[in-house]
């Protein structure tokens, strides 16, 4: 895979753009949580399917890098592959499905159950940026609200679940408080995986590539998930374990079989899965 | 209308001096100046267009004023120049020392959550983190406005217009603020719920001592509830003083005129 696309610069982006970026990004590791507007380009795949992501991921991949990219967890859905082989094409960089060989690995909706470590690079694919946006519709607003750390009102969603379900029903996109700070949307991470976000040792990038933001989580960073003294944050749990690999700590799907009713829990996360079965 | 709590040896609460607002070169309400004393209820009445909400507006912050300062005594006792504050500590005074009732609920409420929530929002802003004494606030503040606490966990969209307002109030008590603005809080509601809501406001107004500033068009309500008038036309402040005393010897010819069209049944 060494052969790159005739024609292209680089990883796909033009270096004037990518500077533009590492500026967004630069700032975003030094405001821990802050949305940084960035100038977000029109990508060779649709919003929604990444381009946030892919442009965060092109302009700070190296030669030298080896990149992952799963999709809710697996290596193989169309969207990794695509996103994959794009890199490989454009930046003739390796490429791989284990979490532990990684460098950069490109996410939507997963964080790996393999431990992050120091020197990896996680990039989230993020839809909508603003974690209040439900709740005040105008930017000029919201972004008054964080400079004034005005989050009250956010809990005002989980008072509402807990009263009509008895327990806060928010299970991904689950907000979080960085550095004590910024009020941030995870992107759309099963609540499960944000207490991977807590002082993890590895670098997290988020882009909005529709909603032109990029924001950051650098390593050790304290990430706090929001809750109720009464009703503290609690991750979800299985009855059953992982019917390929027998896990009992993973995030499980459940899978159906058959027309009969049939169905499976297995690891949402392929690599970790496989790696335990092999 | 209660007695005027006269306290000599309190500073006022709010003074307002020159206080001009301006939308580009049309004045909304041009050199007001009045003070008002904690435990008061100023009603500004005034036919559309007089200015009234544009002087609500500059005095609840909403709207910087062209001209003239507002000097608001905080809970520390040290007089504030409002608009000299910064806009954090602005925004935590609307939020806690202060509460905006709305004509139209539908401004004051969030439609898509819980009446609880309504309540709770407030106490969640200023940092109440245990959804069990917050629910017990917002059931406690439902019964003092007279709805039924088995209507917590209803949207205020499936209320009728006096439980919406009811509700804007409770929702705006709970932070126990010092001072409240009103704009026209009976408008679009019928008679009989309009006196059952001005008895629940004189009632609240009087027991947690508050200090009240009522925007109205309607005469009877300001007789009810206000201890003071300032009639208002134009923009101008054309004559204010004690409430009976404006009422039952108006001086200048608008407010006999104003005085003078209420429909005798």
């Amino acid at each position: 895979m060494t052969q790159t696309l005739a024609g292209y610069n680089f990883a796909y982006l033009d270096e004037q753009t990518k500077r533009m970026i590492r500026r967004a990004i630069l700032k975003a590791v030094a405001i821990p949580g802050y949305q940084v507007p960035f100038g977000s380009r029109e990508m060779p795949l649709p919003y929604g399917w990444g381009t946030g992501g892919i442009q965060v991921t092109a302009s700070i991949i190296g030669r030298a890098d080896v990149l992952k990219v799963i999709d809710q967890g697996a290596d193989d859905t169309t969207n990794a592959i695509s996103i994959r082989r794009f890199f490989a094409k454009t930046a003739g960089v390796a490429t791989t499905e284990h979490t532990a060989d990684a460098t950069i690995i490109q996410t939507r909706h997963r964080v790996p159950e393999t431990p992050l470590r120091a020197g990896q690079i996680m990039v989230y694919q993020v839809p909508i940026p603003e974690p209040l946006r439900w709740l005040e519709p105008r930017e000029t607003e919201t972004r008054t609200m964080h400079a004034l750390t005005e989050y009250g009102a956010m809990h005002v969603r989980f008072y509402e679940d807990i009263a009509h379900y008895g327990r806060i029903a928010t299970t991904y996109d689950y907000p979080v408080i960085v550095n004590d700070r910024y009020l941030m949307r995870p992107s759309p991470i099963p609540k499960f995986d944000n207490p991977k976000l807590d002082m993890s040792p590895a670098l997290q990038l988020f882009g909005a590539g529709r909603e032109k933001r990029i924001y950051a989580v650098p390593p050790f960073t304290k990430v706090k998930s929001l809750d109720f003294q009464d009703h503290p944050f609690a991750i979800e749990s299985w009855d059953e374990a992982c019917h390929l690999c027998g896990s009992t700590t993973s995030f499980l799907d459940e899978v159906l079989t058959d027309d009969q009713g049939g169905r499976m829990f297995v690891c949402s996360d392929t690599d970790y899965c496989r790696t335990r079965t092999s | 209308m209660s007695a005027l709590p006269m306290l000599d040896d309190e500073p006022p609460l709010l003074v307002v001096e020159g206080l001009t607002v301006a939308y580009g070169n049309r004045v909304g309400c041009r050199d007001v100046g009045f003070e008002l004393w904690p435990g008061e209820v100023l009603g500004i009445v005034g036919e559309s267009g007089s200015g009234k909400t544009s002087l609500l507006n500059a005095l609840s912050a909403k709207i910087e004023p062209a001209a003239g300062t507002i000097h608001y005594r905080l809970r520390d006792g040290t007089m504030a120049d409002l608009f000299g504050l910064s806009e954090a500590v602005r925004r935590q005074l609307l939020r806690t020392d202060w509460g905006v009732v709305h004509q139209n609920p539908r401004d004051g409420l969030r439609l898509t959550v819980s009446a609880g929530a309504n309540v709770g929002e407030r106490l969640m802003a200023v940092g109440a983190r245990h959804y069990g004494e917050i629910r017990g606030s917002a059931l406690d503040w439902l019964g003092k406005v007279e709805i039924d606490r088995d209507r917590i966990d209803d949207r205020p969209s499936s209320f009728s217009g006096g439980m919406q307002q009811r509700l804007q109030i409770a929702r705006n008590l709970v932070t126990n603020p010092r001072l409240v603005f009103m704009d026209e809080p009976t408008g679009g509601l019928d008679v009989s719920v309009q006196a059952r809501l001005l008895d629940l406001i004189r009632g609240l107004v009087a027991d947690l001592g508050l200090s009240a500033i009522i925007v109205t068009h309607d005469l009877a309500v300001a007789r009810l509830l206000a201890h003071r008038l300032m009639v208002m036309r134009g923009g101008e402040v054309v004559e204010s003083g004690l409430t009976d005393q404006v009422l039952d010897d108006p001086q200048h010819p608008y407010t006999q005129l104003l005085v003078s069209s209420i429909l005798q049944v």
